[in-house]
């Protein structure tokens, strides 16, 4: 997914007048012309000077750059669903580790990316099962992070 | 000194160190070996294991493992023609054409023999310059480091192969991220968006994992590549004419040794800058430049010893000044002062220990590199028929565990998905990531003795240009800033002057 420069130009643009703004809101530092303002002030107006040469550059080049140019894999399914199974289990884990423990999550995640990349079944679902229990052997038992248990019982 | 080497010594040959070396190397000789994975994601998967470490084997572990992966990134350059690290991609073609003229093991050897003396090399540097350095670092103010930190980000932009415009967007929005959260002249919440996790800032090491792991992982998923396949599966005695090599190029070795620790020490740019560079220059000065790229072993030399050479050259910034070299160090120094052990000249007096050990580490790291990359070498037809397709997703588990165990909170993990994501955007948009991370790093540094500066001076800012060395690194930094523009002007006006006459 490649963006005309002038498209990524303007959201630079637009993130620094936003911090621009947000900066404003910020405290003095007490007997002192600078204050902690002033630091990210500069360099969102920096960041506004390279978005607007950015701007530039894409609005030159717009007749090879185009506006977006899709990258090759965005017209294979199978690569779009690689991405979003990826994509989905981090998000999935970030939501439901809490809830159904970590050994669960890590076997849902692993099972749908290893059978999204075409791993035979017969090699994905036992490989799913394990990897899990191992990390979270080194990790829990070895060095104290305390992953979730979830549904399961405190199983070691 | 010997006391002291004597007590660093002790700290090196204890036997968990001792393990802790070995099984990072056999980690670095795989990660290397696997197209796909860099020596940096390998820094950043083992940065959560070593945060449960005391700081001589957490930083033995970062040493140890990217001195290995540098090398073996050499290994499916050879046989696949893919580089295994971008380190290696600079002489990928020649030792690919070496392999297809029977010649694997003379590449592979070549490679393993030289990564080692050039790794070397950059420690002897490092060990007989840093401390020297630290003496004279002592004596900077506020106003030297805050002109050292602008002078190492702009090496990181212009020095490079990115677009110098993307690269300081790149740069400014990494400083942007080193903003948010409490810790800022007056303790205010900056950019926190009311999160209380983001109050003690963005964490480096989930960031780190998402920029280098997360996003080379998204990067794979949807990569559509054929499948990889091996040039041959015969591989000689690889040792087999080194000594001949050794004396036929002992001048393109100790130039590629030098450029490298050179190239490694100017932050921003690191072993991978430092094998292109070497590569050229050895085409450049080569009584037979002709045979370049059709398998000849000259270039492998140079840049092989180059890209190791960088690597402890990287070390000298990082650990006198704590301004990292390369992306590796940045994560370095991150684990520095994590472990408490915080870079800087104060470094060598408070525990001198700690950092001779680390010195020691490259020493035994570049001599273990010897044997065991003998044996990856061997094995490397079964190494490269692991599925990536089954170590990709398994890497995705390891990330999130890492990333939860820094806080052990599950924001670590919103935090390596939205930086992956970002990395990958970056990336696809032709935006380099390494600037970014620097700036991360350096941000809170180049503010904090920006505001103490201003203070100091009331605000003065010609306070910054009169103390005699801080003047002279201003100079240096704007030369480095101007330099582009003077070569783009200075061009421009010489295709401009013959222009009237055509028309």
């Amino acid at each position: 997914m490649k963006f005309n420069d002038a498209l990524s130009g303007l959201a630079l643009l637009a993130l620094s007048v936003a911090i621009l703004f947000d900066i404003r809101t910020f405290p003095d530092f007490p007997g002192q012309k600078v204050g902690p303002g002033a630091f990210p002030g500069l360099l969102a107006v920096l960041l506004a000077g390279c978005a607007i040469a950015l701007i530039w550059r894409g609005w030159r080049d717009r007749a090879e750059q185009g506006v977006v140019a899709v990258g090759a894999w965005l017209h294979s399914p199978r690569h779009v669903l690689n991405f979003c199974v990826a994509v989905g289990g981090l998000l999935f884990y970030i939501v439901a580790s809490e809830k159904l423990g970590f050994l669960i999550c890590g076997t849902v995640i692993l099972l749908a990316l290893f059978l999204a990349l075409r791993v035979k079944p017969l090699l994905a679902v036992p490989l799913s099962i394990v990897f899990p229990i191992v990390i979270h052997l080194i990790f829990y038992k070895t060095l104290r992070v305390p992953l979730p248990w979830g549904v399961l019982p405190v199983l070691w | 000194m010997l006391a002291i080497y004597g007590q660093a010594l002790a700290l090196v040959l204890d036997p968990y160190v001792l393990a802790v070396i070995f099984c990072s190397a056999l980690f670095g000789l795989f990660v290397g070996c696997i197209p796909g994975l860099t020596a940096t994601m390998a820094t950043a998967l083992l940065v959560p294991i070593t945060f449960f470490m005391a700081p001589v084997p957490a930083i033995a572990a970062i040493v140890t493992a990217t001195a290995m992966a540098i090398f073996s990134g050499d290994i499916p350059g050879a046989l696949l023609r893919i580089p295994g690290t971008p380190a290696s991609a600079a002489y990928t073609d020649e030792a690919y054409a070496m392999t297809k003229k029977g010649q694997a093991e003379i590449a592979l050897g070549a490679g393993l023999v030289f990564s080692a003396i050039g790794g070397l090399f950059g420690t002897v540097v490092m060990i007989t310059s840093a401390p020297g350095l630290a003496e004279i670092a002592l004596q900077f103010s506020s106003f030297e480091y805050f002109w050292l930190v602008v002078l190492g980000l702009a090496g990181a932009v212009f020095i490079g192969n990115a677009s110098v415009l993307k690269a300081s967007i790149s740069l400014i929005l990494g400083l942007l991220v080193a903003c948010v959260g409490l810790d800022n002249p007056a303790a205010h919440p900056r950019f926190t968006f009311g999160n209380t996790e983001l109050m003690g800032g963005v964490s480096l090491i989930p960031m780190m994992v998402g920029m280098f792991a997360v996003s080379e992982i998204l990067r794979f998923v949807t990569h559509m590549d054929p499948p990889l396949k091996l040039a041959t599966d015969k591989i000689g005695n690889i040792f087999t004419g080194m000594w001949e090599l050794l004396v036929k190029y002992r001048w393109p070795l100790v130039r590629g040794s030098a450029l490298g620790t050179i190239i490694g020490i100017q932050p921003g740019s690191g072993a991978d800058m430092a094998a292109w560079m070497s590569y050229a220059v050895a085409k450049k000065f080569s009584k037979e430049p002709e045979k370049f790229g059709t398998g000849h072993v000259e270039g492998i030399v140079e840049a092989g010893a180059a890209n190791n050479s960088a690597l402890a050259g990287a070390w000298i910034p990082a650990i006198v000044f704590g301004i990292p070299g390369d992306s590796i160090t940045a994560i370095a120094i991150g684990v520095l002062y994590l472990k408490g052990m915080n870079p800087g000249p104060t470094i060598f007096l408070k525990n001198p220990q700690n950092i001779y050990a680390i010195f020691l580490v490259f020493i035994l790291a570049n001599l273990i590199m010897v044997p065991l990359g003998w044996l990856t070498i061997k094995a490397a037809k079964t190494v490269l028929s692991v599925s990536r397709n089954i170590l990709m997703p398994t890497i995705l588990l390891f990330c999130i565990v890492g990333s939860f165990a820094i806080n052990n909170t599950v924001f670590g993990v919103a935090l390596i998905l939205f930086f992956g994501l970002v990395a990958f955007v970056l990336e696809e948009n032709g935006f380099p990531v390494a600037p970014a991370i620097l700036g991360v790093v350096l941000g809170q540094m180049m503010e904090e003795n920006f505001i103490t500066s201003m203070i100091k001076s009331d605000g003065d800012v010609s306070a910054f240009f009169t103390r005699p060395i801080a003047m002279w690194l201003a100079i240096a930094t704007f030369i480095i800033l101007f330099w582009p523009v003077g070569t783009w002007l200075w061009r421009r006006s010489r295709a401009a002057s013959p222009a009237p006459q055509k028309s």
